[in-house]
């Protein structure tokens, strides 16, 4: 189905969503309506023009592509399926997710991936292909997160204040991460070989939809972080 | 430092039989035999208090005291101040406590009282005469609206139905027992009322009592999914609760066992952490945002209940709710229970709920959105008088928690943190756990609703009042005691006499 959403507001364009048997929808015309395909499963749909805040909330196995750039909480709490966003994302990107895949080409804001989780082999993930902003990986419970630093100019990889909190998952960073500053309960070592195998596979996907080569990506420096206790806060408090 | 312990073991020699059911029963293993003097003995450092081995001692041998064995009186530094410096100077610790605020601080409900007919507008009598106690929760049309054949539009926004003005309040699975959400369930089923599944995400083995049962999101999302949210009658987005407003939750990984972890997706041993905020949410705006974000994944068939902690400027913030699209308010006193809180925080923050729910109540009439959402009040209802004086203040239903836990067994020991609850509630040890067994908890926790719904009646009957829909903000029924101008000014309430 291809529907244009230029004139609908986003509980319309959702409903047109909803009541469609088709699998396969094209969406022109977008100019920002929220909550495109909140909690829809067995969608495939194509945005063009710019979908607004929470694409893709509570996603139940979805795949949305959208060409352009995406806003605030994309893939807010999502459990399956899967988001591409040919462009850049804003703030809060799969803010608790706790399934599924997030491509994203170019840069995100503030708190990507944060208090992300997983589950035995439930495990959500997250590539980012240019920078991210502030608190990257904030209470990041579980999950991999994954930021490639492709684009984005001279900034740092990752801006202030990464994996506040961080208490479970992964975080690659392809970046020495020289001057970058991570908090007390969390480590973080240059990724041997063995280590980045594990997201070959990601980084593989992530070229299909956006171009480039796997190995060429691969062969550079990544920092791996994981956090050092499960358990951050025990020893804070004592029985009154 | 040794602290001297809070408690005396005082036991009967002469009526102790050496059968040893309190040592079997207590978690905290206070007592033990010793086989060679053929008696019981106890460390009394381990006692919480909780009542266990005193209500299970056959022959009534056992009793708990408080020590006497105290610091020199000072009603500045008293006892408990000290032994709390002792604590965090030995520690370094935040001090962690469990349920509400114990403190004696003004309870306002004692405070009110409620009116009765006498002479004119007779009194009714709830045994001969029907009484309606049925409340509806959720947004109320503002006018009334015809199709185009001239017929009445009847189509409202989702509402929730309850037999009686009482839900059971978010206790998540992790802080209390399967057992606990066992009983909750099945009574709020049996009654026709709802349970919370608090931020702890929803055991597969109770999606059958979906129909009464209300999903919390909070900041940490635990469990949270679409099957999950299609699961339960209405949603509710945990801002904030009474016992620690302003910081966030946190189970610790101790509790994150079985299918605890299962529940909440997180893996076993691991923290859950519910940060203070939602990371989303820095206005009113934000709000709204995951308000119809939750309406959008779940159609709009389901009510959105947004939970706050009563703070400062409760009526503002509620007056933004009332706007957020959210179909019910949850506002939470700070007397309201916890299973773990910084005693700093549940002693010191947030404001009565009585205080909060009048001034609520006012602001939004005043502002004409009353009818744009319904109020729901918690934070130490502690009976049918409790209910009555909330909804004549403007509640259109009430939270408990504390008090269905104290159906359920709970002897207010303010332990939970510990984990180790012997009487099966705030607990995940397996052997005390089952303590609790929910045919007897579920049993206890209808009868007492409704010994309270008799309660309601005839405290309705009595101000000549036969639905409970006549009693919301019906604040001439109430007067206050021993209350100042500016007291009964917030409660909007005239003194006795007046």
């Amino acid at each position: 189905m291809e529907l244009n959403a230029a004139n609908l507001g986003f509980q319309e364009l959702n409903e047109c969503l909803r009541e469609t048997d088709d699998r396969q929808i094209t969406l022109s015309g977008c100019i920002g309506q929220r909550f495109i395909a909140a909690g829809m499963s067995g969608k495939e749909i194509g945005i063009h023009g710019i979908p607004g805040n929470a694409l893709g909330a509570y996603l139940n196995g979805s795949v949305i592509e959208t060409f352009g750039n995406a806003q605030d909480a994309v893939g807010d709490t999502m459990n399956d399926g899967e988001i591409i966003v040919h462009g850049n994302i804003g703030d809060a990107a799969g803010y608790a997710m706790r399934g599924g895949k997030i491509f994203v080409k170019g840069n995100a804001g503030y708190r990507a991936g944060i208090h992300m989780k997983a589950y035995q082999d439930k495990v959500p993930v997250m590539v980012i292909g240019g920078r991210t902003g502030s608190f990257l990986g904030e209470y990041q419970a579980g999950g991999i997160i994954i930021v490639l630093g492709l684009s984005g100019g001279e900034k740092p990889i990752v801006s202030n204040f990464p994996c506040t909190g961080m208490h479970g998952g992964k975080l690659f960073l392809r970046s020495d991460c020289a001057g970058i500053h991570f908090p007390h309960q969390v480590h973080h070592h240059p990724a041997s070989a063995g280590e980045l195998e594990e997201i070959r596979g990601y980084v593989a996907e992530f070229c299909a939809h956006f171009g480039g080569d796997p190995d060429e990506i691969l062969h550079a420096e990544f920092t791996l972080v994981t956090p050092d206790s499960g358990n951050p806060y025990k020893q804070m408090y004592v029985a009154n | 430092m040794n602290i001297y312990p809070e408690f005396e073991v005082l036991r009967n020699d002469s009526r102790c039989i050496r059968c040893r059911v309190c040592e079997r029963q207590c978690a905290n293993e206070v007592h033990w035999f010793d086989a060679d003097g053929k008696l019981m003995l106890s460390d009394e450092s381990k006692c919480v208090n909780c009542q266990r081995c005193v209500t299970l001692c056959p022959t009534r041998a056992l009793k708990i005291v408080k020590s006497d064995c105290r610091l020199r009186e000072n009603a500045n530094y008293t006892d408990q101040t000290i032994k709390e410096i002792y604590r965090q100077a030995e520690t370094g610790g935040v001090l962690l406590s469990s349920m509400g605020n114990p403190n004696p601080l003004p309870v306002y409900w004692d405070k009110i009282l409620i009116n009765a007919s006498q002479v004119t507008n007779p009194p009714i009598d709830p045994l001969r005469e029907p009484m309606e106690t049925r409340v509806f929760l959720g947004k109320k049309p503002e006018h009334i609206r015809r199709n185009a054949d001239g017929s009445l539009d009847t189509k409202l926004a989702p509402q929730l139905t309850l037999s009686m003005p009482v839900m059971f309040s978010a206790m998540s699975y992790g802080s209390i027992s399967y057992n606990a959400h066992a009983s909750l369930a099945r009574a709020a089923t049996a009654l026709g009322i709802y349970y919370n599944t608090g931020e702890g995400g929803l055991h597969e083995d109770f999606y059958q009592y979906g129909k009464n049962t209300i999903v919390q999101v909070a900041s940490g999302r635990f469990g949270v999914h679409k099957d999950y949210l299609e699961a339960g009658a209405a949603i509710e987005i945990k801002m904030g609760q009474g016992a620690k407003p302003g910081i966030g939750g946190h189970l610790p990984g101790t509790k994150a066992v079985g299918d605890v972890s299962k529940t909440r997706m997180i893996p076993e041993g691991s923290d859950a952490i519910s940060p203070a905020p939602h990371h989303d949410i820095y206005s009113i705006e934000d709000l709204r945002q995951l308000v119809y974000s939750l309406k959008e994944a779940t159609e709009y068939r389901l009510p959105v209940i947004v939970k706050v902690a009563a703070v400062h400027n409760i009526a503002a913030i509620a007056s933004g709710i009332a706007r957020s699209g959210a179909d019910i308010i949850a506002i939470d006193g700070f007397r309201g229970g916890t299973g773990a809180a910084p005693t700093r925080i549940r002693d010191n923050v947030g404001i009565p709920i009585e205080l909060a729910l009048a001034a609520v109540d006012k602001r939004l009439r005043d502002e004409g959105i009353r009818n744009n959402v319904s109020i729901v009040c918690g934070g130490s209802i502690r009976s049918a008088a409790d209910v009555v004086k909330a909804i004549a203040l403007g509640a259109d239903a009430c939270y408990i928690a504390t008090a269905a836990c104290l159906a359920m067994g709970c002897h207010l020991c303010r332990s939970c943190h510990t984990g180790k609850c012997n009487w099966g509630i705030a607990t995940q040890r397996p052997d005390l756990v089952k303590r609790l067994n929910p045919d007897i908890g579920s049993e206890r926790l209808i009868n007492l609703m409704n010994a309270w719904r008799h309660e309601i009646k005839e405290l309705m009957g009595g101000m000549g009042i036969n639905s409970i829909e006549a009693l919301r903000g019906n604040r001439l029924m109430l007067r206050g005691v021993g209350l100042t101008e500016k007291e009964l000014e917030i409660l909007g309430i005239s003194h006795a006499g007046e």
